[in-house]
């Protein structure tokens, strides 16, 4: 289970503080798949963050009581100077698990052959994310971050994502950030609509869709 | 501590969090040193050829112009001492500010924290410039440029404690960078101001009264005193406290603990 209570998330800005997240609470369990919806800015990848705890919230808690990965596909972690092989074995090391293991599946998942042994900075931005994603397959989370993941890779590499993540590990809980509406309706049952700083619950596909469409529909301001 | 395991149990033992402990800070030092100094061995070389360089160019002008450094101490040891001390202090804090910035997505993964950052990032330092001072001794001996240290222990209690001083103001520097710009900025011009009073090009006893006495509030000066006294022996006459530098680096130390718990950990809200 991850609870939040009272989440409030302030980045300083220019023009003071600015309030991102105001009073989040949430409760995801176990196996639950969860869409987010809003806005650019709305507070989206933020709140990915403090679930993920690469950021703290400014007040209010977060509990964790299950593994929690960091957002599938995320190459910020990776070093542009380490070959993919380099910074898959630093992910090894952290998280302890044994390297040669993981290395046959990465390359057999990524599909990039030699460019394995390439600092980062060589690749396309689809390569990295091939990678990024393969790195984030060989170790097992209770939750999974997905943040616009899909919308790197080709068709073929995103099918084969769909089967790695939807299908092998559809047990798993999920947090999943996306704009394309086919992609969630698909695989969530509970959805989140971001306004505001603050979210509303929804059950239903349809009836967030509504919503969110109306929201798309209002003149925006930063 | 923060709850590491994948099992995702929140009741990790001590143990296991020293296990995780130094997985991470392995697995930091050898990013660190992979992005530092590359896979080719050149990139590490420049740890020992940057002081080398300094070091002969040193003893090349002093011995040239006979400059006044104060003493009739060795030249060539006399500049080893006082740059590879000076490269320690300064290059930590070097290391150390705007660190977390650059690095946030690493905080994805929850066991890897800000003070894990900058403790890979602080050793290091110290190993680089530790292997840096030690080889340039053992090079220049070979050429018969310097006699080998009086005291080896002292030399090395001094560096320790040196290394202590600059750990903990690399540590205050970067957690305060983290919140305000003028750090960047402002660390490069003063530590090349304070370059010259950290005893890199002059012996405090040869120094007026007032002058030692203001001087030697500079951690770094003491322990370059210290460090001199253990190589050179009775040919020098040392000034230093250590006592103060203790009680200094204590109050560094626990301020610096305290402000990565405050500003930029903030992570044991698990």
């Amino acid at each position: 289970m991850i609870q939040l209570t009272d989440v409030t998330k302030q980045y300083p800005t220019k023009s003071g503080p600015r309030t991102i997240l105001k009073g989040i609470n949430l409760t995801i369990r176990k196996g639950e798949h969860v869409g987010i919806l809003g806005r650019n800015g709305a507070g989206k990848s933020t709140l990915v963050r403090v679930i993920g705890g690469a950021e703290p919230p400014t007040t209010g808690t977060v509990e964790r009581e299950m593994s929690v990965s960091w957002p599938l596909a995320f190459t910020g972690g990776f070093h542009a100077k380490l070959t993919g092989i380099d910074n898959l074995r630093f992910i090894c090391r952290i998280y302890g698990v044994d390297f040669h293991d993981r290395l046959d599946f990465v390359k057999d998942f990524s599909e990039l052959g030699a460019y394995l042994y390439e600092p980062l900075g060589v690749y396309s931005s689809g390569m990295r994310a091939r990678l990024a994603f393969a790195i984030s397959m060989t170790i097992d989370f209770d939750c999974y971050l997905i943040d616009e993941v899909m919308a790197v890779g080709d068709d073929s590499f995103r099918e084969k994502c769909k089967v790695e993540l939807f299908e092998k590990r559809a047990d798993k809980a999920m947090l999943i950030v996306s704009h394309s509406h086919r992609y969630l309706k698909g695989t969530c049952n509970r959805f989140l609509l971001f306004r505001d700083g603050t979210i509303q619950e929804y059950d239903d596909f349809d009836e967030v869709y509504e919503k969110y469409k109306e929201l798309l529909a209002e003149p925006q301001t930063f | 501590m923060a709850s590491n395991s994948l099992n995702s149990s929140s009741e990790g033992s001590f143990r296991q969090s020293l296990v995780v402990q130094g997985r991470v800070l392995h697995a930091l030092l050898i990013r660190e040193m992979l992005t530092r100094y590359g896979r080719n061995n050149l990139g590490f070389l420049w740890l020992f050829l940057e002081p080398m360089l300094f070091t002969l160019a040193v003893t090349a002008l002093w011995t040239a112009t006979r400059t006044i450094h104060g003493s009739d101490l060795p030249i060539t040891a006399f500049a080893i001492t006082g740059y590879a001390s000076m490269l320690m202090w300064r290059n930590m804090p070097g290391r150390c500010i705007n660190a977390i910035k650059g690095n946030t997505p690493l905080m994805f993964h929850r066991q890897v924290r800000p003070l894990d950052v900058y403790t890979s990032r602080i050793l290091l330092e110290f190993g680089g410039s530790s292997a840096s001072f030690v080889l340039l001794v053992m090079a220049f001996w070979a050429f018969d440029a310097v006699a080998l240290p009086e005291d080896a222990l002292q030399v090395v209690v001094g560096w320790l404690t040196l290394g202590w001083f600059g750990a903990g103001l690399a540590i205050v520097l970067g957690a305060v960078s983290e919140k305000s710009d003028l750090v960047d900025k402002l660390w490069p011009p003063f530590s090349y101001l304070l370059f010259p009073f950290s005893g890199a090009a002059f012996i405090v006893d040869s120094l007026p009264d007032k002058a030692r006495e203001i001087l030697l509030y500079l951690p770094m000066l003491n322990c370059v005193e210290f460090i001199r006294e253990g190589y050179f022996g009775t040919k020098m006459h040392a000034h230093y406290d250590m006592p103060y530098v203790i009680v200094f680096n204590l109050v560094l130390t626990l301020l610096a603990l305290g402000m990565v718990r405050m500003h930029v950990v903030e992570a044991d809200y698990e």
